[in-house]
């Protein structure tokens, strides 16, 4: 799973140089109202920025926002298409679509941060530490990594989630576990490059502690790219959690998860396609939103680029 | 108003020798989302066949926007005025595929940094061979021997298995010299060097510049040579003009701006150079101040701020001073008060005197042809400035223990890349 | 050279060896008895005898570790069990599903490089025009799709709708399972085979084509600002041989290695591509077998899988490094 927009400028081993040239990092971090000003030129991150602020408000508001509850079912109904009582219609059994949309914006959202919080501080931690101390520390953790991302991401994440079972927390463990080593790699070879910037040289000549130069004057510039990349994540990981669902190992009824609608959908193609497209586009909406701001962060942080 | 470049015209280049290149009144700018960066402000100057013309300042001068607005190298600059007449046509009018003949044909470039210069996939006699490709009907094996020829003639031993090496197989120097191979592998009548010796290690400084005066007496072509480095001009410029703030504030022989400066600014950088005779602890003397922001001059001169003798409030602070004519044939100056500089002697900006040193230094050897033509170098002369070349770097070696470094020297001290 | 390649090939060995005993010992953590799978299914009433002789049979009642060593000693040579759930012997159904899969592959891949890198290409050299931002949110939109919306959205268009609208026969896609076994030089359909592939086809390039498009861009771009671009363009090249001779090259390296990283983003949407459109591949295959507990089914072919992950990456480590005069040669210069 690639978490990194490959229209990144690469390096030549392909490693993303999503941090800017070391030379760069050594300057002045912009400040917080220059960055804002470039994003704020991008319109398609503006636009992704005011869909993620209107599903946060949705999310938060859901209770005043849904008209029914997502487990109340009209009887009879069955399967209906979109009409002035359900907006998006009814699914197979009865329940109202968009109520469960609404609602599940909320999950999506929970489960697509709290997975991202959990994959980005394992990855930090362990991309710090492969890459500030090199050696048998970096060997071994980059060993590890490869090898698990050897194993293709989704048995990782069905064999996981299988052993976990299919509660919401569940599935966070699952995607924040195997979520970490594209960020840990990334974070890596950050480090790796601003150790030889010269005033890391220069605060180890004059004697700072390995841990407050790792802390203090490494971490903050490499935080640059972890934000964009924290920000794509999200998008991918509620991608991560349509699919385990489609594939039957996401979280379980009658949670209003969007994967799960979709894959509930699956059968009714034929006869009631709203049944797939409105979770769908709800999944796409918002995954691109991400990928957006994602994007937009990172060319307003790094104007180089342009 | 006729330009001051007509008047002297057929004064300042050597008699009897073809003008190849006129820049009138040049002016162009970039727009940037801070502003509009005026790089170049009104430039004008004659190159003839055969002449090696130096354009001398500070990064940020305009003189490498200037030289490669000659080829039409920068989509981005925006050229609001004047003209760049090449053997009669101006270029600035010319259909982009007319312009593309003239490149590597007629007008070649060598840049500064040979290492990402040429393209790192592609063996070095092929793009060597590439040059003898587009513009002469070869086939790919006669290019392929003309890089080979060409390899050897600036001297890189084992011409043929070097034509089929890559450029990071190169030794800095080398790759420089191949560039120049590239450069003239068409007898282009001009060539600008930019910078071509900033890249590279002190010692080798010297071998590639004689090569690049080598190959101009071969092939007859006049250079454009664009450089920060006064020591490299020394040697090889019949003459010079000095830029600052994208304008041209000095001009004439290398004579007569080393020994006769006019322009404060020109003052100023002679007077910071290290010289032989200074003894260990005495400070090196730079022009205070930095140079000026292209978007926002200063008004009036663009260099009063650091200038010691400008008088404000008056003409320095209100009026932007025009080149004109101030002494000899073609010499000229940007400056209101150019005449009485000429009681200034450079000694007096520094604080040592040492006049018998600076005799013996200045009278050793003789820079510049005089201005009657003499388009080779002495002999005799030439040895004595590259061993002034290199003495004078020798004393960088020294300044550089213990005293301030000054302004011309930063990319030394900082250490070249390769 | 050579002996980076003999490196590379002998980390192989340890990476799948502990890939593959993760998976083991994760698998055995897992609630549920594999005794009773083989047995016949979780939900049937089994007589107390049957469950004891499958464990026996399948060895399922010694220590972990027994169990550990005797499916390593197996492994290596080659004898991948029978699946839990049908007896077939993995390898067979290893043979079966590959060559299916891979027929999808070869053909995601040819659209990934003829559409993604002309696409990516055209988008660098006209930035900021109107094709160049469209492709920008189309390549977005593509990576953003999950791919079995995709599936389900092309099927719905091209098959599902067009029966309902009453298009003529020859129109009409399949979306589902795999034509008749009609192949040219094993990957060209012939028949009606196109009309099964195609769809799958282009849902599962979709992701891969939309990242090579974004990963041309970028490193066209770059490849522009360099400085060997403007020396080009001062030899009097012109500018449609500035591009291809000196850009092109040096653009495609950081893409041919992207082409391998993706291999693993490409098994990841051939699983979901193959389960959408049963589509019968490794990639369906495997998503059952995991959610079954079909144990020896899913080792055998993430084995397959993982193996196939390294080999094609080292062949891309060794292809970049081999376009690549500065990595090839390995002489810096002095």
């Amino acid at each position: 799973m690639t978490l990194v927009d490959p229209g990144t400028p690469t390096t030549a081993t392909g490693v993303p140089e999503v941090a800017s040239a070391p030379e760069e990092i050594g300057e002045a971090r912009p400040l917080r109202a220059d960055v804002w000003r470039r994003f704020k030129r991008n319109r398609l991150a503006m636009v992704g920025l005011g869909f993620l602020i209107f599903l946060g408000l949705v999310a938060i508001f859901a209770p005043l926002i849904a008209p029914y509850s997502i487990t109340e079912r009209a009887s009879g109904q069955f399967r209906q298409p979109p009409s002035a009582d359900h907006w998006f219609g009814t699914d197979a059994i009865g329940r109202d679509m968009f109520s469960r949309i609404v609602y599940g914006a909320r999950v999506s959202l929970r489960i697509g941060f709290a997975a991202t919080a959990i994959s980005v501080i394992i990855g930090l931690l362990f991309g710090a530490l492969a890459g500030f101390f090199s050696g048998v520390t970096d060997t071994v953790i980059t060993r590890v990594i490869d090898v698990f991302l050897a194993i293709p991401y989704i048995v990782l994440a069905v064999a996981i989630a299988s052993v976990f079972g299919r509660s919401e927390n569940a599935i966070i463990i699952v995607l924040g576990v195997t979520g970490w080593l594209a960020i840990a790699r990334i974070v890596r070879a950050s480090f790796l490059s601003l150790r030889r910037l010269e005033y890391v040289e220069a605060a180890t000549a004059l004697g700072f502690s390995r841990t407050r130069i790792m802390f203090r004057h490494i971490l903050p510039n490499a935080l640059q790219p972890i934000i964009v990349i924290g920000t794509i994540t999200v998008g991918y990981v509620i991608l991560a959690e349509a699919a385990l669902s489609f594939l039957g190992v996401g979280p379980q009824e009658p949670t209003p998860a969007w994967g799960l609608m979709v894959a509930a959908g699956k059968g009714s193609l034929t006869n009631a396609p709203h049944l797939l497209f409105f979770p769908a586009g709800a999944i796409v909406l918002t995954v691109l939103a991400f990928v957006f701001v994602g994007d937009g962060l990172r060319d307003a942080l790094d104007p180089k680029l342009k | 108003m006729t330009n001051v470049i007509d008047e002297v015209a057929g004064r300042s280049v050597a008699p009897g020798k073809e003008v190849l290149l006129s820049l009138r009144d040049l002016r162009a700018g970039f727009n940037t989302d801070d502003g509009r960066v005026q790089a170049i402000d009104g430039v004008s100057f004659d190159v003839a066949r055969g002449e090696v013309f130096a354009i001398v300042g500070e990064s940020g001068s305009g003189k490498s926007v200037t030289a490669m607005s000659i080829l039409g190298l920068q989509p981005t600059l925006d050229i609001t005025g004047g003209e760049i007449v090449w053997k009669g046509r101006d270029l600035l009018t010319l259909p982009e595929e007319e312009r593309r003949q003239i490149r590597g044909k007629e007008i070649a470039m060598i840049f500064q940094d040979p290492l990402t210069a040429l393209n790192p996939v592609h063996t070095v006699g092929n793009q060597i061979g590439e040059m003898a490709r587009i513009h002469e009907d070869v086939s790919k094996k006669q290019a392929f021997e003309r890089s080979v020829e060409l390899l050897e003639l600036v001297g890189i031993p084992e011409p043929r298995k070097r034509a089929k090496m890559y450029p990071h197989e190169f030794s800095g120097g080398m790759r420089q010299r191949a560039m120049i191979a590239m450069a003239i592998t068409c007898n282009p009548d001009l060539l600008i060097a930019d910078e071509p010796t900033t890249a590279l290690d002190v010692t080798v400084q010297a071998q590639v510049l004689e090569v690049l005066i080598e190959i101009k007496n071969e092939i007859d072509s006049a250079i454009i040579l664009i450089t920060h480095d006064l020591g490299v001009v020394a040697g090889l410029a019949h003459r010079i003009m000095v830029m600052y703030a994208g304008r041209a504030v000095e001009l004439g022989t290398t004579r007569e701006v080393f020994y006769e400066p006019r322009h404060p600014y020109t003052l100023g950088l002679l007077a910071s150079l290290p010289r032989l005779d200074d003894v260990g602890d005495e400070a090196l003397v730079p022009i205070v101040g930095s140079p000026p922001s292209l978007i926002r001059r200063p008004p009036g001169c663009a260099f009063h701020p650091r200038c010691r003798f400008a008088r404000v409030p008056g003409l320095c602070d209100t009026e932007t001073p025009a080149l004109r004519l101030v002494a000899g044939d073609a010499h000229m100056s940007a400056c209101h008060y150019a005449e009485e500089l000429a009681d200034v002697s450079i000694d007096s900006l520094r604080e040592t005197v040492d006049v018998t040193a600076e005799a013996e230094l200045f009278d050793g050897g003789v820079a510049a042809p005089a201005p009657d033509g003499e388009e080779q170098l002495d002999a005799e002369a030439t040895d004595v400035i590259v061993e002034e070349g290199v003495a004078h770097m020798g004393v960088v070696e020294r300044s550089l223990d213990g005293e301030r470094p000054f302004p011309g020297a930063s990319h030394r001290e900082r250490g070249d890349p390769l | 050279m050579t002996s980076y390649i003999i490196r590379r090939l002998l980390l192989i060995v340890p990476t799948v060896f502990l890939a593959l005993s993760f998976l083991f010992f994760l698998f055995f953590t897992l609630p549920g008895d594999p005794a009773r799978l083989i047995a016949g299914g979780a939900n049937r009433t089994i007589e107390s005898g049957v469950i004891e002789r499958a464990s026996e049979r399948y060895g399922l009642n010694d220590p972990l570790l027994v169990q550990f060593k005797d499916y390593w000693s197996r492994t290596i040579t080659w004898d991948l069990g029978e699946s839990f759930l049908t007896r077939r012997s993995v390898n067979d159904i290893l043979g079966e599903k590959a060559v299916a899969s891979i027929r999808l592959a070869i053909w995601a891949i040819i659209i990934e490089i003829v559409v993604g890198i002309p696409v990516g290409l055209l988008s660098a050299i006209r930035r900021y025009s109107i094709s160049d931002r469209l492709t920008t949110i189309v390549t977005a939109a593509a990576s953003a799709i999950p791919v079995f919306v995709l599936g389900f959205v092309l099927q719905w268009l091209f098959a599902v709708q067009p029966n309902k609208l009453g298009w003529p026969e020859w129109a009409k896609l399949r979306t589902q399972g795999i034509g008749p076994d009609s192949w040219a030089l094993f990957f060209i359909p012939t028949g009606d085979q196109w009309r099964y592939l195609i769809l799958p086809a282009i849902t599962l390039a979709s992701v891969s084509t939309a990242l090579a498009a974004r990963m041309m861009r970028g490193s066209m771009l770059e490849v522009q600002r360099a400085d060997y671009m403007r020396t080009a363009r001062a030899k009097g090249l012109r500018e449609r041989d500035v591009i291809v001779k000196h850009g092109l090259r040096n653009a495609m390296l950081p893409v041919v290695t992207l082409i391998g990283i993706d291999f693993g983003t490409v098994i990841g949407a051939a699983v979901l591509t193959e389960t959408t459109f049963s589509w019968p591949g490794l990639g369906s295959e495997i998503a059952n077998s995991v959610t079954q507990r079909d144990l020896p089914v899913v080792l055998g072919l993430t084995l397959v899988v993982v193996l196939a992950f390294a080999l094609i990456n080292l062949l891309v480590d060794v292809s970049y490094a081999w376009f690549d005069p500065r990595i090839r040669l390995g002489k810096g210069e002095h």
